[in-house]
Formats: C-alpha cells, sequence, structure tokens
C-alpha cells in the first residue's frame, strides 16, 4: 500500500488514488489521418517495464486530478511525481 | 485428576486463581498464565491431535507460534467454535473447551491410523497420480472422499456473532517484538521523542530472556533477567510509548504498512468477554521500522521423530523456567549446538533425570563444562536412529556417527525416555522482512537466511537478525538503533554483559540411519505429513525448484507454514542437487504470518455495513408503499410495486399497461447528473459525444452517446443547454462516476486548453419522471403558470419553473416513448416533489412503477440500456445507430476506432430483435441464439440481452445481439435450452409506436 504525494494536496494512502496506465502517450492530433496501425498502437500498445515506469494517476477520492509518477516497478519506490503538462523531473 | 507434573513454583503464574477446562470432554486444572498447552502438560497430557494424512498420534511440541501438531478446536460446537487454534497460543480460561482435531472416534483411538500402515503406498504426489482416472469415478468417489478428508476442524455453522474492529495507528517507530532487544529499541526510540507503538505477541513483554534464571547470564552484574525486568518497568512511565500486548504482526506491506491482530478477549472467560470486541485489526502506517521478532528453534530430522513427547529444547526450558511444568521425567536431549545444554540445566536444577546426545564430538563451551560439572551423561558423536511409544514416546535407540556424519556405526543403544528435547539450532523469523519486500542473504556458518536489503526505512535486530548470544544481541541491538535513529549516545551504553559464547553448529539436514531411507519415517513437516522421503521422490521425479517441491509434497502448506522444518526441506534439496543452499532461495514467505479469522478481516464490514447504500430522497415513500428493491450499483431502486398479492410479472404488467394508458411515475433520482459550466462547454461535448452539440439551442435537450476510445459503446444519457455556457449532463446510474472520471481525464490531460468546469451533482437532485398520456395534464396542474402546449413546451426541451416557490428544471424528455416528463427539485424537497405528483396525478390514476417496467417500455421501443445490450463490444453502428454518429466532426472520442478493419466488419455482432413463435414463450435474457441445432459443434450467432412479455403487444418481445444480424432480418433462428429448442425469428428491434406518434400524443 504505497503512500502517494499528490502534487496537489501532498501525502495520502494509495486507497484515495486510481491507477491510468502509461503516462506520456498523446491523443494523436490528426486520428483521421493515421493508418490502421498507427491507430493501434496508440489504442493499444503500453510498455511493460521492470524498472523506472512514467504513469498517470488520478486522486478519485481526493482533489480528483491526473498527474504523473515516476515509479520503478521492481520495488514500487516512487522517485517523483509531477504535475500533467510539465516534463518529467527524471530521464 | 491433580496436575501430577507441575514441578516448581514459578513467579509467572497466578496460583491462587484456579482455573478448570474441559479437554476432549474430561475437566482438567490449571492457573491463570497457563496456555492451554502447558495447563495440559501439567497434567500430563501430550497426545493432542492426529496428523493430516497418517493420523500419527502428535503431541505438543513447542511454545509458541510456531507450533504444527497441537491444533486444536476451541469452544465446543457452539456459534463460539474455532478450529486450528494453537494450543500453546491459547491463554487458558474459566471454562475453555477444547477439543482435539483431525481423530475419529477419538484421539486415543482413530480410525484413520490405518492411513499410517498403507503409507508405503502413499508417497508425495499420490493424489495427482491415483485420482486422474477413470473420469468417471471423480464426481462419484474421489471427490466426495477427498473433500471428506480435506480440511482440519469444524467450520462454525451460524454467522459470527462476536465483534471485531479495524483502527488505523500512525507512529514514528514501530517495534515489532517483546523480547530483549525489542524491550531495549522501545527505551531508547521513546527515550528520543519518537512517538513509538510496541507490539508483542505473548501476553507479556520479556522474550525468552524473561525466564532466563541463570548465574551465566549477566548484564550490569545483574542476571539478565532481573535486568530485563526493571527495563520492563522503565516502559511504563513513557507517555509516547504505547505497548500492545497479545498482538500479533500479521503482514508487513510496502511504505511501512502493517497489519497487526490484537487479541482483546480471547484470553477472558466467556462471561467476562460479553459485548466486549474480540478482535482488533490495527493498520499501521510507521514512519521506521524495527523487527526484533526473535527466531524459532530448528528440530532435528531422523526416523520417527514426531512422536508425542518429542519437543522442542527451547520449549522443555520455557514449559518448566516459566509455567513450572516438567515435559518429562526421563529427559533426553538431542541436538547439535549448545543452547539446548540451557535446558539440561534447568531440568537438572528442578532435581529432573537427564542426559544429552550430541551430534558433535565435543565443544568447550562453559555451557556444556556446567553441565558436565553436574554429572549430566553426554553422548557424544551419537544420533538417535528410532523411537519408540505409540501414544507418547518410551524409549529411543541411539548409534555412533561415523566420521563425517554420513553413516552410523557400532552397536545401537536403547534408552529409556519419555520426553525427547530436540535442538538443530536456530531460524530467524525472517517472514516480515521478505514480506515487505526484503532480499535475504545466507550465512554459511551456521546455515541462517538473514535480512539483507530492505525496501523500505526499517532494521532487525536481534536473533532475527542472525545474533544469537546475549552480548551480540544487546550491543548490535543498541549500536544498529544508534544509527538507525541517528543517535549519538543512549542510557544502554557501555552495558557490562557477561554470558557464554557458544561453539559451532553441527549441522546434518537428514540425519543417518541403519536403515535405508525408504523403511523409515523422517518427518518435515509435522502437520502435513511430509518426509524426507517424499522430498527426495520428488527430486527423483524431476522437481528442482523449492517451489515445486513444495507444492508437490504439501512442505510447508499447513497452518504454520512450515516455520519449523522448511530450512531442513532446503538443505536436504541442496544435499541431493549438489547445489549451495544459499543459492536455492527460500518458498516465498506470504501474509498472514499466522492465520487470522474472516471477522477479523471484515471488522465492522458485515451486514448492513458490508458495503454503502445509497437510498435516493424519495426512499421512504417507496418503502411506505411496499415496493421492492432492486441494487443498481450501491443504489437501492424501487424495482416494483406489488398491490395486494400481486406477484412481479402481475405488477410490471398492470404498471406497463397504465403507463401507456394514462400516467406512470418514475423514481428516476438515481440517474449520474453533471453540471457542465465553461466558454467552451458546447465544444467540449463535441469532443464527447458522437453527435453535434454546437447547434443545440439554450433550452432545448439532446440524446447523446459517448465512446471509449476503441469505438464501443460506452454511456448514454440526455443533455440539456441551460444556458450559453451551461448545461447539465445525465448519465445511465452504474456509470456516473466513470464518466465524470473519464471526462477529467481528457479535459486535463489532453485538452488542457478548454475552459470547462465539471461538477458532480447527482446527489444534489432529486428526479420525478412522469410518462403517459395524461402526463401534461398532471404538468398543467402542477404548474399552472407554464403553457403545455407542442409549440411552446416541444419534445426535447426545457423550462425553468417553481412549485410551491421552489425552483425545479422540467425536461419535456422520454425514455419510455410516451409522452413524458422529468421533474428536477432539490434533493431536499425530492420526496414533497413525489407526494405532490401522486396526489395531482390521482384522477388519473397515477401509477408508480419500478425498474423493471421502466426496462419492459423501453425495450418496447428498442432503447437500448448500456450494459444490459451492450458489453463493451458493440459499436453505435452495431446497434444500428448510425444517425447518431456525425459524419461531419472531424473528431470525437472513439470517432477513428470506428473505421478500423475490424469494427467495419459486416458480420459483427448487430442488436435486433427476436419474436418468438409461440407468443407466450419469453426467452431468458443471456440464452444462446444458433442457426442449426444439428450441425456439431453448434455455431453460436449471438445472445439475448433484453426479454419480457409486452402487455401493450400482448406477446413476447427480445432484444438480442447476432453475428450479421442486419442482415438476417426476417430470418428463422433457434434458442435450445436445457428442455426444448424455442423458435425465433429476427425482427426490427422497434416494437412499439415506430413512428413515435405517442411521444406528441
Amino acid at each position: 500500500m504505497f503512500i502517494i504525494n499528490c502534487p496537489f494536496c501532498g501525502e495520502r494512502d494509495q486507497s484515495e488514488f486510481s491507477a491510468g496506465g502509461e503516462a506520456h502517450i498523446i491523443r494523436p492530433k490528426q486520428p483521421t489521418e493515421l493508418s490502421d496501425d498507427e491507430w493501434a498502437d496508440f489504442l493499444f500498445m503500453r510498455k511493460n517495464i521492470k524498472g523506472i515506469q512514467f504513469e498517470r494517476w488520478y486522486h478519485a477520492h481526493g482533489c480528483r486530478k491526473w498527474f504523473n509518477v515516476v515509479r520503478d516497478t521492481s520495488n514500487d519506490k516512487i522517485h517523483a511525481v509531477y504535475k500533467m503538462g510539465e516534463k518529467p523531473p527524471i530521464k | 485428576m491433580s496436575e501430577s507434573f507441575r514441578s516448581s513454583e514459578t513467579k509467572f503464574l497466578e496460583k491462587t486463581i484456579r482455573i478448570s477446562f474441559k479437554f476432549n470432554g474430561k475437566t482438567f486444572y490449571g492457573y491463570k498464565g497457563d496456555t492451554l498447552a502447558s495447563a495440559l502438560l501439567s497434567n500430563g497430557i501430550h497426545l493432542v491431535g492426529r496428523s493430516f494424512k497418517y493420523h500419527r498420534p502428535r503431541g505438543i511440541m513447542t511454545c509458541g507460534s510456531e507450533e504444527p501438531n497441537a491444533i486444536v478446536q476451541i469452544g465446543g460446537n457452539g456459534v463460539f467454535t474455532e478450529p486450528n487454534v494453537r494450543a500453546t497460543e491459547q491463554e487458558l480460561y474459566e471454562g475453555l473447551e477444547a477439543t482435539s482435531q483431525n481423530c475419529w472416534p477419538s484421539v486415543e483411538f482413530d480410525i484413520g491410523g490405518i492411513n499410517n500402515l498403507i503409507s508405503p503406498v502413499i508417497p508425495a504426489g499420490f493424489y495427482y497420480k491415483t485420482f486422474m482416472w477413470p473420469k468417471k469415478f471423480w464426481y462419484s468417489l474421489y471427490e466426495p472422499a477427498i473433500r471428506k478428508s480435506a480440511g482440519l476442524g469444524k467450520s462454525p455453522t451460524q454467522p459470527d456473532p462476536e465483534l471485531y474492529e479495524h483502527k488505523y495507528i500512525h507512529c514514528d517507530v514501530l517495534v515489532v517484538g517483546g523480547g530483549i532487544s525489542g524491550v531495549i529499541a522501545a527505551n531508547i526510540s521513546a527515550d528520543n521523542g519518537n512517538n513509538t507503538l510496541l507490539i508483542n505477541d505473548k501476553s507479556s513483554l520479556g522474550g525468552s530472556t524473561i525466564y532466563q534464571d541463570d548465574q551465566n547470564y549477566k548484564i550490569n552484574e545483574k542476571i539478565s533477567s532481573d535486568w530485563l525486568n526493571n527495563e520492563i518497568n522503565n516502559l511504563k512511565n513513557k507517555e509516547n510509548l504505547t505497548i500492545l500486548n497479545r498482538t500479533s504482526l500479521a503482514a508487513y506491506h510496502s511504505y511501512n504498512f502493517l497489519l497487526a491482530r490484537e487479541n482483546i478477549s480471547d484470553h477472558k472467560s466467556l462471561n467476562e468477554r460479553s459485548n466486549q470486541l474480540r478482535q482488533r485489526l490495527w493498520k499501521i502506517r510507521a514512519k521506521k521500522v524495527i523487527l526484533a521478532t526473535g527466531a524459532i528453534e530448528r528440530p532435528l530430522i531422523f526416523n520417527n521423530n514426531d512422536r508425542p513427547g518429542v519437543m522442542l529444547a527451547s520449549s522443555v526450558k520455557k514449559y518448566i523456567d516459566h509455567y513450572g511444568v516438567r515435559c518429562g521425567n526421563k529427559n533426553v536431549i538431542f541436538t547439535n549446538n549448545d543452547t539446548s545444554y540451557e535446558t539440561a540445566l534447568s531440568l537438572n536444577k528442578k532435581g529432573l533425570n537427564v542426559s544429552v546426545i550430541d551430534i558433535r564430538k565435543n565443544s568447550s563451551s562453559k555451557l556444556v563444562q556446567s553441565v558436565k560439572k553436574n554429572g549430566i551423561k553426554i553422548y557424544w558423536n551419537h544420533t538417535v536412529v528410532d523411537t519408540k511409544g505409540y501414544r507418547k514416546i518410551k524409549s529411543i535407540q541411539i548409534m555412533q556417527l561415523s566420521d563425517d556424519g554420513s553413516n552410523v556405526t557400532g552397536k545401537k543403544i536403547n534408552l529409556d525416555c519419555d520426553c525427547l528435547s530436540l535442538s538443530g539450532g536456530w531460524t530467524p523469523m525472517v517472514h516480515l522482512f521478505t514480506q515487505s519486500g526484503g532480499k535475504l542473504k545466507f550465512r554459511d556458518e551456521d546455515q541462517v537466511f538473514l535480512p539483507n536489503t530492505a525496501m523500505s526505512d526499517q532494521i532487525s535486530i536481534g536473533s532475527c537478525n542472525g545474533d544469537f548470544e546475549l552480548d551480540d544481541v544487546v550491543n548490535n541491538t543498541i549500536t544498529s538503533i544508534k544509527k538507525f535513529l541517528d543517535i549519538t549516545s543512549t542510557s544502554f551504553d557501555n552495558l557490562n554483559i557477561h554470558c557464554p559464547k557458544q561453539k559451532e553448529n553441527r549441522n546434518i539436514w537428514l540425519l543417518p540411519n541403519d536403515k535405508p531411507l525408504g523403511k523409515t519415517k523422517p518427518f518435515l513437516d509435522f502437520q502435513n505429513d511430509s518426509t524426507a522421503k517424499d522430498i527426495k521422490l520428488a527430486m527423483r521425479e524431476g522437481f528442482r525448484s523449492i517451489e515445486h517441491v513444495k507444492r508437490y509434497t504439501t512442505t510447508g502448506m499447513g497452518t504454520d507454514q512450515g516455520k519449523l522444518a522448511n530450512m531442513h526441506a532446503l538443505g536436504i534439496i541442496s544435499e541431493a542437487a549438489g547445489v549451495k543452499m544459499g543459492s536455492l532461495g527460500t518458498t516465498t514467505f506470504r501474509p498472514p504470518y499466522t492465520p487470522l479469522t474472516f471477522g477479523t478481516i471484515v471488522g465492522r464490514g458485515v451486514g448492513t455495513f458490508f458495503d454503502i447504500t445509497r437510498k435516493t430522497p424519495m426512499h421512504e415513500w417507496h418503502v411506505e408503499n411496499k415496493a421492492e428493491f432492486e441494487n443498481v450499483g450501491q443504489w437501492k431502486r424501487a424495482w416494483f410495486y406489488p398491490k395486494g398479492n400481486e406477484n412481479m410479472h402481475q405488477a410490471v404488467q398492470r404498471e406497463s399497461k397504465t403507463a401507456r394508458e394514462s400516467a406512470g411515475i418514475l423514481d428516476a433520482s438515481t440517474l449520474g447528473k453533471i453540471d457542465i459550466k465553461g466558454t467552451d462547454a458546447s465544444e467540449f461535448l463535441n469532443r464527447v459525444y458522437t453527435n453535434a452539440w454546437s447547434k443545440l439551442g439554450i433550452g432545448k435537450c439532446r440524446y447523446g452517446l459517448m465512446l471509449n476510445e476503441d469505438g464501443m459503446v460506452y454511456d448514454d444519457g440526455v443533455t440539456t443547454r441551460l444556458g450559453e455556457n451551461h448545461y447539465i449532463m445525465t448519465t445511465t446510474t452504474g456509470g456516473a462516476a466513470n464518466v465524470l472520471s473519464k471526462l477529467e481525464d481528457y479535459l486535463q490531460t489532453e485538452w488542457p486548453e478548454l475552459d470547462v468546469w465539471l461538477t458532480s451533482v447527482t446527489d444534489q437532485y432529486a428526479t420525478a419522471s412522469i410518462c403517459g398520456p395524461n402526463s401534461k395534464n398532471i404538468l398543467k396542474k402542477l404548474f399552472p403558470s407554464i403553457e403545455f402546449n407542442d409549440e411552446n413546451f416541444p419534445h426535447m426541451s426545457f423550462k425553468n419553473a417553481k412549485l410551491d416557490n421552489v425552483d425545479c428544471r422540467i425536461m419535456r424528455i422520454s425514455f419510455t416513448g410516451e409522452h413524458s416528463y422529468e421533474i428536477n427539485i432539490d434533493s431536499k424537497y425530492g420526496k414533497s416533489l413525489w407526494e405532490k405528483c401522486m396526489e395531482t396525478g390521482k384522477e388519473y390514476n397515477i401509477t408508480p412503477y419500478g425498474t423493471e417496467t421502466m426496462h419492459l417500455l423501453r425495450a418496447e421501443k428498442g432503447f437500448i440500456i448500456v450494459g444490459q445490450d451492450t458489453d463493451g463490444t458493440m459499436t453505435p453502428i452495431d446497434l444500428q445507430m448510425d444517425w447518431i454518429v456525425s459524419k461531419k466532426k472531424y473528431d470525437f472520442i472513439g470517432k477513428r476506432s470506428l473505421y478500423r478493419s475490424d469494427t467495419m466488419r459486416e458480420d459483427r455482432k448487430q442488436l435486433v430483435g427476436l419474436i418468438t413463435d409461440d407468443p407466450n414463450e419469453v426467452l431468458e435474457e443471456g440464452a444462446q441464439i444458433v442457426r442449426d441445432v444439428k450441425k456439431k459443434p453448434i455455431e453460436m450467432l449471438g445472445h439475448v440481452t433484453s426479454s419480457y412479455f409486452s402487455p401493450n403487444l400482448n406477446k413476447s418481445i427480445a432484444l438480442a445481439v447476432v453475428r450479421n444480424g442486419k442482415k438476417l432480418k426476417g430470418n428463422k433462428l433457434y434458442v435450445p435450452m436445457k428442455n426444448k429448442t424455442i423458435n425465433v425469428t429476427v425482427s426490427d428491434y422497434i416494437f412499439y409506436d415506430k413512428e413515435n406518434k405517442r411521444l406528441n400524443a
């Protein structure tokens, strides 16, 4: 059970949040120009990393804000949290 | 019966409080402070149960949570009965009733004991190998027989009447374990301003040091137990320290989140515990965790090492020193190390007969010198090869070990023995450390796994960290804690500690025997009856991974999770496979550390507290008017309102007919409502719905279909434009929360440039929906100032209104196909609104209808219900709702996916209507639809999604999804049921009023 440092509310229990999958997948601005394969790539293909992963979280039972988290999937350590639209503080 | 085995005085029992208890129906006595195990032993009872597989007689082996054998049923036959309670942990109380498990007719004579005789033909994997064929025997013979013999003890047959609760606690430092290192840790932590929680699974603090009444162990010139006692007293005055006794750490999760079970009343007599909590589950969030969970003594693995009277040496010591109970009169200690010599000294001090068998060749430890000085006989370099005695050990046979320890030589010696104490060294309890994600290292000298790298802010101290000598335990504890808590000095610095240094163990995982392995029974897992033979068999059959061997042989899979002998299993595997033990790894340690009862896990979340119940503002009215309710998510929705003796079918038929013929009223308050504001609100709706929204006039309503990005229908509902930049969206009852978070997701992450603000107002408004040809007349009476004609108030429009000076919103929208209005009002007036509608509509026979009638009426009209007629695989095109998908809009959520090759396929499952040949035959929802019942395998075309008997059409109707359904209109298909096949014809999915004439009727 993590403690997640919501960029808007501070440290809260994981049970207040829901996970939203891989971060930094930008919805194509012109979907109609994409081939089926390109669209499928956006729609379905996600990384499954052992190690540092950039992911989205939603403070569902709190401020209702979406934000990004850098988490090591091998040990669940959260290395950083940052707001939507911001650059990841870690490479 | 007298307690003939209580041999000495002890300060740990309250001898003035004598307690009577029953074991297997007979009455015995013990004292306050006893465990059930110590009280039984004081009455000379060792045999307490039968083993799981071979039904061998088994006795008390240990004095703690690691006990594999002495697990009993507590509390007779009533609702308070509990199986698998460890007698070694159950504190004695007046009136306690305990019975043996896994034996019939009695523990003394058990029919199942025949399994022991046929044991050569039921080796490891017997079940997997035997019960595979013939197939039909499984249901008739194997499964019932296995089911009957499976499990230990009896489950209670009634709901648990006792109270449990959950409680959260936050602390700076959590100390787990109340032994000497835990007490020191708690002292230092609290003294340095940390809010500290100390958890101890025993009834009092002190661990094994507290009864160490031995001149060999001294701290600052005091006997170690006296010194510790003083430190425990010091703990009592600390304000920032909380001590929880009788509390067992169950689970250690990531981020220092831990669960602990506190026993509140299990040690009290039934009279004392009435109306009290039984157990409390603590949910602990600690900044730092100090693990001082101790170590468990290892048994030795040799032939017939499981008889009642065979015990761990440290436990025998605790029984004599702590409880004043002797476990035998002719004691033999069988060991590979020095610590068990303490047991010899304790027994000798009480005047008991004792001798020692040591597999080592010698030891120069001070402890051994003391034993020799007391004239105790030691057999060096010997091993036990057999034990005798069925219900209790009577004698043992020993032989000399060969030089390398791989074999036995010389003549057998017979020794009389009624208590054999085993000591095979110590296993640090690293369970909690590994549960938290910690990685272990292996120490070769004494063959132990130790904490290495931790995943959270924690340390392990004392014997769970591999320190087994008093001076090491104390000094290393202090050093580690200073570093861990960043402290320069403590009140414990410069202690003067004396203890006898111990010499090396001799480690032989499986002791040699004069007989071949196949003729012996060296038990590893005493609860699950797996032997060293089973391990070797598994290896011969190709199993190598410890995780596989464990499951194949069931070693370590009992309620004790193999706390005693998992290490021996590893040792035997590593020897046989010729690999280093450290490289084998361990099996996974999973929570809980000791079994938890379900009551503790659920806490107060039982009965009506199991989940939140959401009720609409009109709920009370529905209850008063005898509505039956349906659960929709967490909502209670009125399902139907039976009149007199009506059944559901009759009530629904009446409600549906009245709704179409005169007037019906539905509580629609549960529909999700999202208030949308902002200058880009129209653009936002354009992007989230499939149809166009820019041109919707103020005061108008529009139905919208929302897709997932994969093109599948996600939600639907009517949205009303209240103002230039103000909308109110309705969602399905079940989808409200998910729709809101999905919309927030797009707003915050994909389109942050849009000026749009979303607010959930589901709970703020109550909604009454009035439909039917007389709805207009009722509304007229309710709102005399509004003109209810089709020009002023057309279908799909909205008006603000006042009812008794309370603001209302009236939408003229319809989910039934009838002329219909929805009145929204502040929730607190919901019930008044409803009552007013009922009163006003009386002359038109206004009839309340529930969700079932609503479903029927909309099915007659072919309106879908998202989640019933769709399942996340239906596009709007599949639903024949092409009309709602804008071709002009450049983009909306899911648009691109509607042009994927798969979603454009013509033979997808599509929504159609079904008409049964027999108009009275109502199909079952979920029933499969086929074209040809004879051709095997039968091709499944789809399934029925909604099905009703329509009173307005006087026939059965159904909606279904059918492969290529659009093209099958007019075709005959079949719905095969268990006893018959129903013939159906594919039809249009709108059954009633196709021209929508009734909307304006």
